[in-house]
């Protein structure tokens, strides 16, 4: 729900650059060094939570015939 | 007919002929996707490819949805709408039976399966060799191209799930991308109409130096570098290294940049399709945009003889040198020019393409909107490219490899990684990363999902797919054969069949005076009612300028 939030949020920014940030303070500034590690750490997570447990074996495993 | 308006097409040269202008062109996008059972190692590609396809025409059928379809033993004679009904094959439900090549169903008959349809939203889904492939309607600009390109991976992954929703049945999983990374590679191919009158040697020297460049925008990342996967590490473009030869015919072996396939599906005096077989397949609709619409700008000026001639010493050995620093440091030798980073040779593109809109004053947004990306694009690879991680395929999987390496302190040749590679290309809505990004507003899109979702139903508009794939709805049980170009009518239950061309790709696009074709009207029946005989009267006279007579 807060990406959800978030995106919306950051879309009207792109729509309209003069909408102030309507963050909490200490919030880090969208697009700055904190905020964007804060955001790929939580991405991150989520990779880690969906990929193939059985990396090694799965990856093997995935052989194709030729195509074009 | 032509897509360029009158009052542009004066003000270009008459001696050179033009079939498009800014990003407007037919276009349209092929995707060979792969195809995984990972409980079934033994599995034949084949038959899990012809699965797919024959799932997806029962799960129309059971909607109610008419489709157009062939078996192995083409024949334009026999009747196009399966008379049999569709039956789910047998070894879907038993796994042990995906390695057979001749499939038979529990008391010995053989399962009728059917290696082309036609779709009611104009495309072909069908099985090539040992890949299901989705080829999209002909569409007129980038955004269409994007929307009906994404329409069939929700059409291929459906297909699966359809395979899913079967007791007992295997678990088949889908790829858009482009190799195996032990050895093997399969195309995502564009096609292009171009002039015919263009001179194809002309053509080829100008597309050597774009493609073997655009790939720094359009690449789709890959784990791996080297065609059997050599060395460890990261590389922008999953289809360089399987790349051997600058301009040949071939496209299953000494893959060349440009493939000279000629076969139009158009009247061949007008129109050349220029078949690209290098691209990479994109999920991202930002790059598939790009893709497109750079490559339809850089065709327009050379429909011109308005391009700058950039000509590589070694396209080949550029390709793969540029393709294996994703930096962007790396510089190719360019006759007459010097060394130049892939980024400098894009710009030589990007603003011969401003040029050529300014002179011409084509302002249209789709054409201004590509320009204007592009430019911004070349300008974040040069000065910040990880900004372009919410846009770009390779960008934002490499921006992903690289937190994966750093949080678990990976080395480039961990199964993990390319876990991650190939994981980013699954269809699987709640599986695949590039689905997992989009989730999260971490990559930006360009077109809704109920876009999407209409054009996996409904054909394109303005080419004569509108004709195709309404015909296919409404009339579906009246067809005997359909193809990009032809059409065979079925008017009663018996009698002759009707041969109908729709050469030119622009005709029978959505109008007033197709009515008859318009969405949201009953399918049509074989039974000789009076009312029906009054519509099919209708679609004969609507058909009539297509019409082939005599002998062919």
């Amino acid at each position: 729900m807060a990406q959800d939030q978030r995106r919306q949020a950051s879309q009207q920014r792109d729509d309209d650059p003069h909408i102030p940030d309507p963050l909490p303070e200490g919030t880090p500034a969208p697009g700055s060094a904190a905020a964007q590690t804060s955001d790929l750490d939580s991405l991150l997570d989520e990779i880690d939570d969906v990929l193939e447990v059985n990396a090694e074996e799965f990856v093997q495993g995935f052989v194709q015939k030729g195509g074009q | 007919m032509s897509l360029i308006p009158e009052a542009l097409a004066a003000k270009f040269p008459a001696d050179r002929p033009t079939v498009g202008y800014g990003v407007h062109r037919v276009v349209g996008l092929e995707t060979e996707f792969g195809i995984h059972a990972p409980a079934h190692p033994e599995a034949s590609h084949s038959v899990m490819s012809l699965e797919l396809i024959n799932a997806y025409g029962h799960k129309l059928a059971q909607q109610g949805t008419n489709v157009a379809s062939t078996e192995w033993d083409y024949n334009e004679e026999s009747p196009l709408s399966d008379a049999r009904g569709w039956q789910m094959p047998r070894s879907i439900a038993h796994p042990t039976q995906l390695t057979d090549q001749t499939l038979v169903t529990a008391d010995g008959q053989d399962v009728h399966m059917l290696v082309n349809l036609i779709l009611p939203n104009g495309a072909r889904f069908y099985v090539d060799h040992a890949h299901p492939e989705y080829s999209a309607p002909e569409t007129t600009n980038p955004l269409d191209a994007v929307i009906w390109d994404q329409a069939g991976d929700r059409i291929a992954q459906q297909a699966a799930e359809h395979i899913a929703s079967q007791d007992g049945a295997a678990q088949i999983l889908l790829y858009k991308n482009n190799t195996d990374s032990k050895s093997v590679s399969y195309g995502a191919h564009e096609n292009y109409l171009v002039a015919r009158d263009l001179d194809f040697t002309e053509l080829a020297e100008h597309l050597l130096g774009f493609f073997t460049t655009r790939q720094i925008i359009t690449g789709a990342g890959r784990v791996g570098i080297g065609n059997l996967n050599q060395r460890p590490g990261f590389q922008i473009s999953q289809r360089a290294d399987f790349f051997e030869e600058e301009i040949g015919l071939e496209t299953t072996i000494r893959r060349p940049i440009v493939n000279t396939r000629d076969e139009p599906h158009a009247q061949p005096e007008t129109y050349r399709r220029l078949h690209v077989i290098i691209g990479d397949a994109n999920l991202s609709q930002y790059s598939t945009w790009l893709r497109i619409g750079m490559t339809s700008l850089v065709l327009s000026m050379i429909e011109l003889g308005e391009l700058p001639m950039v000509e590589l010493a070694e396209p080949v050995q550029a390709l793969q040198d540029i393709s294996h620093d994703p930096t962007l440091q790396t510089s190719v030798l360019v006759n007459g020019r010097g060394w130049m980073t892939p980024i400098d040779i894009q710009r030589i593109y990007q603003q011969a393409a401003q040029a050529y809109l300014d002179r011409y004053d084509i302002d249209d947004a789709q054409s201004q909107d590509v320009v204007t990306a592009w430019a911004d694009v070349l300008d974040l690879l040069e000065h910040d490219p990880a900004q372009l991680a919410d846009r770009l395929d390779w960008v934002a999987k490499y921006q992903l490899l690289n937190g994966m390496r750093t949080r678990h302190n990976l080395q480039w040749g961990d199964a993990k990684l390319a876990m991650l590679d190939l994981q980013w290309a699954d269809l699987r809505q709640d599986k695949g990363l590039y689905y997992t990004l989009v989730a999260r507003g971490a990559m930006r899109t360009l077109v809704t999902d109920a876009q999407i979702n209409h054009a996996m139903h409904m054909p394109p508009s303005t080419t004569r797919a509108w004709t195709r794939g309404r015909l296919i709805d409404r009339f579906g049980a009246h067809l005997a054969g359909v193809s990009w170009e032809s059409v065979l009518v079925r008017p009663f239950r018996s009698g002759p069949l009707h041969r109908y061309h729709l050469l030119e790709p622009l005709a029978g696009a959505q109008q007033e005076d197709n009515a008859l074709l318009a969405p949201e009207q009953p399918q049509l029946t074989l039974d000789d009612t009076p009312d029906n005989r009054e519509e099919i009267a209708a679609l004969l006279e609507l058909l009539k300028p297509y019409r082939v007579t005599g002998r062919h």
